[in-house]
């Protein structure tokens, strides 16, 4: 059978050939000269120029010309084209045509350890790194998809593998049914990128910050690969080859896309960037990028929502996306920001017209609708020489439509793709739909209700007198021949088949032959009568384009406008100053600028809003030295035993809730680690709770930077075993441990001596870099760590090759090397009083805090915990409970000293003049478990007000009322809905998280942002 | 490479016990004692300023303002500017049956394999000699219930109280309820579950998991009403929930769920008790009027949606105190039980009267757990289960437990984590304060 078709198919293309002088011909030659001349039309020439009554002009393949009042030479065939348009054809940017279906990862518990890539050929180590894939070596056009593209508009497409980090090329083919030799508009159109490793099986990267550490080394080797003759590498030769090309990388939400544009900015390339759709979000920092963005019409479904207690499940960002999604063309176009639309992600391509008139409706213009499907994937694929706009020796792609192309009656007649014609609905072809009265032996007295457009009629049927009925039918046409059937139920029951033709156009008649449910014929015929009642037609309603406003972060309490700083006075409160006053009793605080700018009693208000804070305490905010909020795609790249090249500042997540309530248990400062899968982690990065900015503005400014390392069970993977095989990564003891790092920093060494002398001939390494940053002191280590006997270690190991441990966190037995941790300047970062939930924190005690403070080392509170992180003021109490420390010194424990072993004691951590205004006001005792945050100041900034908050939360409940009654409305208007699902809320990490059995497939980082 | 293993495992036991293995259980009480001058509360609600308790044989025979008519022959405790409190009562916890959470398997003995094990008894894995029981019956915590987890029907609870020689010891009711998780939809972390065409959906798998409940169910009452041919040991253990001996503890959170244990029960004629109820602020009436009690699990916990208010799990007993639901409180895990009295006090700063807090966990815990006859307030004939605290013992600052009676025992509070505090204050020569 398959081969049968394929027979069939290359018959069906040898019908007549184009002249292709390379190939030989079997059979008598049939070369047509393709000369058309379509008149009379109107021309849309582009999105500026429209000539009416113009001619088009087409030869083989081409355009001879486009304008008005053109002499037609002999031996054209003509065609009128009086009343109709013709659009240039459009062009979808972003497509999978002609390639094989994408393979994907199977999940399979068998996975092996694979370092590095095993795929044969002189390619790169990671698999997700593969440039040498190129799209015209693979492509091959497919008639069947090519269909469906046509009956959109399309006449050409880019076409790209969507697998793997680096992708390799892309072609811009046209959809015609040519061999593939003459469909290629641009072999080599762009180079395509992501951060989704794809089918790749090589375990790194695991995370999302592994794929942008490997982005980032990749540019680095790329660079040094030109410079070096040791190694042939065809990965990185493709890479470098490929960077004169555009650069297409695909993004998911906004966030993604500013991950991307720092890597872009990082190495001086320009990103155009594939998104979900979803710029109106952070549409400010989009339009900053300057990038342009080829954008999907994906709009999400409306929900199932009549259950109220099933629709708690829908997040506050899905209703908002549900809302704004189909706005977001029209902002784009607002915004000023160049952007090509595409079809992809369309689960039926029917929806594409039906979306893109939704984007309309909701402001997108029809200039700018042509523009996005035609000049500007064509300018940003490099092919707008050929396709995109109606111009001499232009493609002959080209539409000939009913009306204006973006009007809801318009109907597509033919899409001609390299001058050869498609017919999607025959231009001769009149509207048949009406009423008919139907003659004929035994159907005298019916009507026939025709209602729809050519290509899809519908028929209803109704009978009126003694035998009554009403039924809908089938109807179909095919060009001038139509065929129909229905079921009049009584008199006869049973099927009537009717076929017949139009026998006369005015008025329409159709004539033909009947047969009967009994099996007897008869002839038929039906003259139109009267148009189809109004009523009756499908007139949509105006659908309710009211869009609540864009929240800043796009969640839960997210703030229409981010808050700003303010000047305040706090009159008469208890001030914990954690400064020489200690905690002064009836004293003021003012603040300014988003500075502290006095603390003391009876401060002048000057022009600051005064607030009363008698009964109130006043303490610095809380500052979480050990945290893994906030932070998206994997919080572990535990793939291998050293990933100091992975950075927990590319991965910030700033709509992540848990920075909302931690404000609200007075946190304002946040170290957010790498998890504890490897010896030697990430990257880590101290951010502030600003709710509402951009991820690269919570950044704590001018912070040193830190490194996680981690020691003991989780780093030697006791606790968990990858599926279905023992554990190989090195280390599996606390042995290996100690050579890893040792190994590691020897490495480090060597690298920068032999740097130092060529150079950049030595390629440049950027998981060494950091070692070495360490070894300098300008990156500072903070190590997860429980038991004695590695922590002993680890000193040891430092002490040998010359670099210090700034911070050992979680620490939990700390307080049995407490004297060495002194003598060697160590800080401690534990629990107040977790214990007994693994083996090594079986002797972990309450009173380890105490005793490292009593032995006189920097000790800190931290949570590790996104729960516990809004309550560590209880947890600094616990203090008190377990060895009675004393309240002020306790409180140092979540405020100051976190502050002091981060090194931004000069900023944060007291209450002190010239210091950030980060600041809380408590409602009693901070230590208390009775106490609450009633305020949180972050820089001044008034993030959190329990009273506000109470407000903010009717807020929310009204906007999300309002938004599912709208929901509703769409429903019962007929809008498709999709039932609510689970899974939409963000996963939580500490640091034992390891995503999925250790090594998931990175396009699960994409369904995870948008699951949020 | 197993051999070498259990023997570092007995050498690192060897070690960890050398303190904890001193700490033995407390003689039964030989004589009165009476505790003078401290501010008593009694559980209920009532706050006694300066007021006294005396109690004899392990029962409490007086409680009363000011000063006792008769101290002859007692040892009397003054206790002046303290506060006395109930033996706090720790429901719903895997104390005891638990070491090591992670990493040392054969210390944890909470989950049986299987979905159906109504028959299965916490009370025998109870270890009393857990390193974990001191440090948290140093905060106050005098009894608890040692529950079984997994599988669909977990299996039957007992209350033990947390001085004890041996299990047997250690009961203080026996078989006192059977643990079910109302089954659920799991699932997918990130996205909805993809269901392939003719493959089950998570919703139909939930719904088959039901009617296996309801099917033992059903079954077993019809079991539990004619003497049957052949024992059924799942029966067996069920019938109690029938005649009304013992209560179904269902671990229920959404609102959705909790509808649906609660008439589960009502079909069936089964005392319930909802343990979780995260959700049961939307289903206050359904609870009130059927008089199922929740058995909320943590407030010191995230809400479950990021829409919810932020510190909806603060004010949950609250929501639940003033729609008249009856309800008590629990932790998590085992070691964590030592918060059980922070998480009580957490409610205070949100609503909650801070003797509303103290009777979660005690007077409410006890009603719920059915041991109120006997404990989880300070009255008269009551055993003497209690503790005094230099402060207010739901707030970390002032909660100093200095001596607890179990049943009138006066009881060792030392455990390892003072031990090891105090071997290496030694070792650095600090103060120990």
């Amino acid at each position: 059978m398959k081969k049968f078709l394929l027979c069939g198919f290359a018959a069906l293309l040898c019908n007549f050939a184009r002249a292709q002088q390379t190939f030989p011909v079997n059979g008598v030659q049939d070369i047509r000269p393709g000369l058309y001349a379509f008149t009379n039309a109107t021309i849309v020439v582009n999105s500026q120029q429209t000539i009416p009554n113009g001619t088009l002009l087409i030869k083989d393949r081409v355009i001879e010309s486009v304008g008005a009042g053109t002499a037609i030479p002999k031996g054209y065939v003509v065609v009128d084209l009086k009343g109709k348009y013709i659009y240039p054809s459009l062009i979808d940017a972003y497509t999978s045509y002609g390639l094989p279906d994408a393979p994907r990862q199977a999940f399979t518990f068998n996975r092996t350890i694979t370092p590095v890539s095993t795929k044969p050929g002189a390619y790169g180590w990671n698999e997700a790194i593969r440039p040498e894939m190129n799209v015209k070596s693979i492509f091959h056009a497919d008639g069947e998809k090519a269909e469906a593209f046509k009956k959109n508009g399309f006449g050409a497409v880019q076409s790209l593998i969507h697998d793997g980090i680096a992708r390799g090329t892309s072609v811009v083919a046209t959809l015609g049914d040519e061999r593939d030799n003459l469909v290629m508009l641009n072999d080599e159109a762009a180079a395509n990128y992501s951060f989704s490793k794809g089918t790749a099986v090589t375990n790194y990267p695991s995370s999302l910050m592994g794929s942008i550490a490997l982005v980032r080394q990749t540019y680095l080797d790329a660079q040094w690969y030109g410079s070096q003759k040791e190694e042939y590498n065809i990965s990185l030769a493709e890479f470098n080859r490929e960077q004169n090309l555009p650069q297409i990388f695909e993004s998911t939400d906004p966030l993604m896309t500013l991950r991307a544009d720092k890597i872009a900015k990082e190495f001086g390339k320009k990103y155009i960037y594939k998104t979900d759709g979803e710029e109106y979000r952070r549409l400010d920092a989009m339009k900053a990028t300057g990038s342009s963005f080829i954008i999907p019409l994906t709009f999400p479904e409306a929900f199932d929502v009549e259950d109220p207690l099933q629709a708690r499940k829908i997040s506050y960002e899905q209703l908002k996306d549900w809302e704004l999604a189909p706005n977001n063309p029209a902002i784009m176009e607002k915004t000023g920001i160049r952007f090509a639309l595409t079809s992809y992600g369309l689960t039926n391509p029917r929806d594409f017209w039906t979306n893109l008139r939704t984007a309309m409706d909701h402001g997108l213009s029809e200039t700018q609708a042509l523009k996005s499907l035609t000049e500007i994937p064509a300018e940003m694929l490099g092919v707008s020489d050929k396709v995109g706009s109606l111009a001499k020796g232009k493609m002959a792609n080209f539409l000939i439509t009913s009306d204006d192309l973006f009007k809801k009656e318009n109907v597509i007649y033919e899409n001609w793709v390299e001058g050869r014609q498609y017919i999607v609905n025959r231009v001769s072809a009149i509207n048949l739909a009406g009423t008919y009265k139907l003659s004929g032996n035994g159907l005298a007295g019916v009507t026939l209700r025709i209602t729809g457009n050519p290509g899809s009629y519908e028929l209803g049927v109704q009978r009126s007198g003694t035998d009554s009925t009403r039924a809908r039918g089938t109807f179909i046409r095919t060009g001038d021949m139509v065929n129909l059937y229905f079921d009049l139920k009584n008199n006869p029951a049973g099927t009537i088949r009717l076929n017949g033709y139009i026998s006369s156009t005015s008025p329409v008649t159709l004539t033909g032959g009947a047969i009967l449910p009994d099996g007897t014929s008869t002839n038929w015929s039906a003259t139109y009568s009267d148009p189809v009642p109004a009523s009756e037609k499908k007139e949509p309603t105006k659908p309710n384009l009211t869009a609540g406003p864009v929240v800043y972060p796009f969640a839960a309490f997210g703030n229409a406008e981010i808050p700003k700083a303010e000047t305040v006075l706090f009159k008469n409160a208890t001030v914990w100053t954690n400064e020489k006053d200690g905690i002064l009793k009836n004293a003021d605080v003012l603040i300014e600028n988003g500075k502290i700018k006095a603390v003391g009693k009876n401060l002048p208000a000057g022009n600051a809003k005064v607030i009363d804070a008698t009964g109130k305490h006043i303490t610095a905010g809380i500052v979480d030295e050990h945290s893994h909020i906030a932070a998206t795609g994997g919080i572990n790249e535990g793939t291998q035993a050293v990933t100091s090249e992975v950075r927990i500042g590319d991965v910030l997540d700033s709509e992540d809730i848990n920075l909302y309530r931690q404000l609200a248990g007075g946190v304002t400062t946040s170290h957010i680690l790498h998890g504890s899968a490897n010896p030697i982690g990430g990257q880590t990065m101290l951010i502030k709770h600003r709710w509402g900015v951009l991820p690269e503005e919570m950044k704590l400014e001018g912070a040193p930077g830190f490194i996680k390392f981690a020691l003991g069970e989780n780093v030697k993977q006791s606790n968990f075993s990858l599926p279905g095989g023992p554990n190989t990564r090195f280390p599996q003891s606390r042995m290996g441990v100690e050579q890893v790092y040792v190994d590691a920093f020897t490495r480090a060494k060597e690298y920068e001596a032999a740097r130092a002398v060529k150079g950049n001939h030595v390629r440049r390494d950027l998981e060494l870099d950091a070692l070495v940053e360490i070894l300098h002191d300008t990156r500072h280590i903070t190590c997860h760590s429980y038991v004695q006997s590695e922590i002993n270690m680890l000193i040891h190991v430092a002490d040998s090759m010359g670099f210090k441990v700034n911070t050992f966190t979680h620490i939990l037995e700390g307080y049995k090397v407490a004297d060495k941790m002194k003598a060697h300047g160590i800080a401690g970062s534990t629990f107040s009083d977790w214990w007994a939930y693994k083996s090594e924190v079986s002797e972990a005690i309450p009173y380890n805090g105490k005793i490292m403070h009593d032995m006189g080392i920097t000790t800190a509170f931290n949570s590790d915990d996104e729960e516990m992180a809004r309550r560590l003021n209880q947890e600094a109490g616990k203090a008190v409970t377990y060895g009675h420390m004393s309240e002020e010194e306790a409180l140092k424990l979540v405020t100051l000293n976190p502050a002091k072993m981060l090194h931004v004691d000069n900023k944060i951590g007291s209450l002190k003049a010239g210091k950030d205004a980060d600041l809380v006001v408590w409602s009693t005792d901070p230590l208390s478990i009775y106490a609450v945050a009633e305020k949180t100041y972050v820089d001044g900034v008034p993030y959190w007000d329990y009273d506000k908050d109470a407000a903010k939360q009717k807020e929310l409940k009204a906007d999300e009322g309002r938004i599912i009654e709208k929901m509703i409305e769409a429903k019962n208007k007929g809008a498709a809905v999709q039932p609510v699902g689970g899974g939409r809320r963000r996963p939580v990490y500490d640091c034992d998280t390891i995503e999925d059995g250790a090594y998931v497939v990175a396009d699960d980082y994409n369904g995870m942002a948008k699951s949020k | 490479m197993k051999k070498i293993l259990i023997f570092g495992g007995l050498l690192l036991g060897t070690v960890l016990t050398y303190g904890q293995a001193t700490i033995s259980p407390a003689k039964p009480q030989s004589k009165p004692i009476i505790i003078t001058g401290a501010t008593i509360h009694v559980g209920n609600g009532q706050v006694i300023n300066n007021g006294y308790i005396a109690f004899d044989k392990g029962k409490i025979t007086a409680v009363g303002e000011g000063s006792p008519s008769n101290t002859s022959g007692a040892d009397v405790i003054n206790a002046t500017g303290k506060q006395v409190y109930p033996g706090f009562i720790c429901p719903v916890t895997t104390l005891g049956l638990i070491e090591i959470e992670e990493g040392a398997k054969g210390t944890v003995d909470n989950e049986e394999t299987g979905e159906l094990n109504p028959n299965v008894r916490s009370l025998i894995a109870y270890n009393t000699d857990s390193k974990v029981i001191p440090t948290v019956r140093s905060n106050g915590i005098l009894l608890a219930q040692p529950t079984p987890e997994g599988g669909t029907l977990s299996g039957q609870s007992s209350v033990v109280q947390l001085d004890a020689w041996n299990w047997e010891d250690a009961a203080y009711k026996t078989d006192i309820a059977v643990h079910l998780n109302w089954p659920i939809v799991r699932a997918g972390r990130r996205r909805a579950a993809i269901v392939l065409p003719g493959a089950e959906s998570p919703d139909e798998a939930r719904l088959k998991q039901l009617d296996e409940v309801n099917n033992l169910f059903t079954a077993a009452k019809a079991y539990a009403e004619a003497k049957p041919e052949t024992i059924n040991l799942k029966f067996e253990a069920l019938k109690g929930l029938f005649t009304g001996s013992k209560k179904l503890f269902i671990n229920a959170d959404g609102a959705k769920e909790i509808i649906e244990a609660v008439s589960f029960a009502n079909k069936l004629g089964i005392k319930a008790v909802i343990v979780g109820g995260k959700e049961s602020y939307l289903v206050t009436n359904l609870l009130k009027q059927n008089n199922v009690p929740v058995i909320i699990r943590e407030t010191q916990t995230l809400p479950a949606r990021d829409e919810d208010d932020v510190y909806l799990p603060y004010k949950l007993p609250k929501i639940l105190q003033d729609a008249g639901v009856e309800y008590g409180l629990t932790g998590i895990g085992f070691w964590r039980q030592r918060n059980l009295p922070f998480e009580a006090g957490q409610a205070v700063g949100y609503g909650l009267t801070k003797e509303q807090a103290l009777s979660m966990i005690t007077i409410n815990n006890a009603k719920i757990l059915g041991i109120d006859k006997t404990t989880g307030t300070l009255e008269k004939g009551k055993d003497a289960n209690l503790f005094i605290s230099e402060g207010d013992a739901l707030d970390m600052l002032t909660l100093n437990v200095e001596s607890a009676f179990i049943q009138g025992r006066n009881i060792n509070l030392d455990n390892l984590h003072k031990q090891l505090y105090k071997k290496f204050s030694d070792k650095y020569g600090l103060k120990i304060e």
